[in-house]
């Protein structure tokens, strides 16, 4: 009988992980940031380094699900669902890819420094202008929002799956190695 | 994206017993209580259960009160005029702080003269609080910007002070009168306020922009190459004589920014960048006191502005002079104040930025006189 992978592999379990804290911290520094006097700077200086971080991951991430084996859907999983998935997944690898690159050009069209560390600082990826940064900021925003939701539904559905429909769904996922069933 | 390898055999689940009607109503009922927590951690670091915090939203909405909304103009130091010179380092600066701007050198600056207040069409008077923003574009890329003032110190200690401050200084919306019980209620429970502004009345204003100081008031920490690390502050103090203010001349409304265009159409205007070393034991979280008398200054270069244009010509009107775009080798002190100033210039700037921009007082034709 052909192997069957049960769990995604050690390194994208790794990145789902890892990215999850990252991006989670993100979005609660950033809606934090907007809405604080005293702590904005503080936290506008680890939001850009992160954001830009999470940057690099996505790409890595990417990359390495192209070259990774999946393990199969549970058969608990209708067309449709499975149809769904595929669809949430892609667009959370678009958002996260988005997201740190509305930032860059925002923060570019702006001509703020993008400071990273330093005397380190990112070049502009757009051209100066007031009205696309006004544009580009309010799209962060949105897409921000955007995102928390597509990760509160993809939690609540890997949720239903585990306790309700008890497939073991998040056992694909963990970040130990699961018993086989 | 590759696609998900279908399995050759579909392993048969091991039967479970159904749940019960209860049970799954629990089940479902517990995940919802998890993602509302989840949601509900989001919303409270986004501030949605403090309604009455002050954020930078709330703030900026006080000038709008205040002031009126003026559409694409800065909320506050709404009247300026643009300027460009450069600044030459003396190097004298570079054992305090390893700031490329400190070296022997000369970089480029890009700056903007204002009066205070969110009303662009103000008439010049000489009480008014006048502000001078600046760029200086390192050689390496970084960025140095900091946004003074003529006043020696800062009347209030904390936002909330200056919020508050505002509010009580609106107009009556009937009358356009001030009310003064407001204002001596706030100069009765702020007496730093009452200090700071005795310290700011000991001088008259000077006679123009040109030959205003302007001070930074926040302490900032510079570290030189050693490492080591030390509270200063910093003001630009005018090359031009000193002269006080003698009342507003009748008839021209712009008055200050005529005589700054008049006067660096004659000659290049300059002011020397002094900063002042702090000692252990000073206050570094408190604008709104001075430095005891005898700490150390030191001249660490010359400021030359040699240009003139209106704020629709030039890219001054486009940059948010926040007081936190520092380059490596300045770092912000613990003032509270300069985190909120970055907040609240930062968010009149993102709603000025996506605004029509209205012609500004001072036109491009004001400007060539």
């Amino acid at each position: 009988m052909a192997f069957v992978r049960q769990q995604f592999t050690a390194s994208m379990r790794f990145f789902h992980w890892l990215m999850a804290v990252l991006v989670l911290a993100m979005l609660c520094i950033g809606v934090a940031m907007v809405a604080s006097l005293g702590d904005y700077h503080i936290l506008v200086s680890i939001h850009r380094p992160i954001g830009i971080l999470i940057l690099i991951l996505v790409v890595i991430r990417f990359v390495n699900r192209c070259f990774s084996t999946l393990p199969p859907f549970p058969p608990t999983m209708s067309p449709q669902e499975r149809h769904i998935a595929h669809l949430s997944e892609l667009l959370m690898y678009t958002l996260l890819f988005v997201q740190p690159l509305v930032g860059w050009g925002m923060l570019s069209a702006a001509r703020y420094p993008i400071v990273m560390w330093g005397s380190l600082h990112l070049f502009p990826i757009l051209p100066r202008s007031v009205m696309l940064y006004a544009v580009l900021r309010e799209t962060h925003t949105i897409l921000a929002y955007l995102l928390f939701l597509a990760i509160v539904a993809h939690f609540g559905a890997v949720l239903f799956h585990t306790l309700v429909v008890r497939d073991r769904l998040l056992n694909r996922m963990v970040p130990w190695k699961a018993r086989a069933n | 994206m590759a696609s998900d390898p279908t399995p050759s055999t579909e392993k048969q689940q091991p039967q479970q017993s159904p749940l019960s009607a209860s049970s799954k109503l629990t089940r479902l009922g517990v995940i919802g209580v998890v993602l509302l927590c989840v949601v509900g951690t989001f919303l409270y670091f986004g501030g949605w259960f403090s309604p009455h915090k002050l954020t930078p939203s709330r703030f900026v909405d006080g000038f709008q009160k205040v002031y009126g909304f003026h559409s694409g103009f800065r909320r506050n130091h709404a009247k300026g005029v643009c300027v460009t010179g450069f600044f030459v380092g003396n190097g004298q600066g570079m054992r305090l702080s390893k700031a490329v701007v400190f070296r022997a050198g000369r970089v480029p600056v890009i700056g903007r003269f204002s009066l205070g207040g969110g009303d662009p069409y103000v008439s010049d008077s000489p009480d008014q609080v006048r502000g001078l923003g600046l760029q200086f574009s390192l050689p390496d890329g970084e960025k140095w910007r900091t946004a003074m003032i003529d006043f020696p110190v800062f009347p209030f200690h904390t936002p909330q002070d200056f919020y508050e401050n505002l509010l009580a200084s609106q107009p009556d919306p009937n009358t356009h009168k001030l009310d003064p019980q407001k204002l001596a209620a706030f100069a009765t429970s702020h007496p730093e306020f009452v200090q700071a502004i005795k310290i700011i009345q000991s001088r008259p204003p000077a006679s123009g922009f040109d030959n205003s100081a302007f001070y930074g008031l926040n302490a900032f920490r510079f570290t030189n190459g050693a490492g080591q690390s030390k509270f200063v502050r910093w003001a630009l103090m005018p090359v031009q004589p000193y002269a006080p203010a003698s009342g507003s001349p009748q008839g021209d409304k712009n008055y200050l920014f005529d005589g700054l265009i008049a006067s660096i159409h004659q000659h290049p205007l300059q002011w020397h960048l002094i900063v002042t070393v702090g000692q252990p034991g000073d206050p570094t979280d408190d604008a709104s006191l001075m430095w005891p008398e005898g700490r150390e200054q030191v001249d660490v270069g010359t400021l030359t502005l040699d240009s003139v244009q209106s704020e629709e010509t030039s890219p001054a009107r486009d940059i948010n002079f926040d007081p936190l775009v520092l380059p490596d080798g300045i770092a912000p002190s613990d003032d509270p104040l300069l985190s909120a100033r970055s907040a609240v210039y930062s968010q009149s700037f993102t709603r000025r930025a996506g605004e029509k921009k209205l012609p500004s007082a001072i036109t491009p034709a004001d400007v060539q006189k």
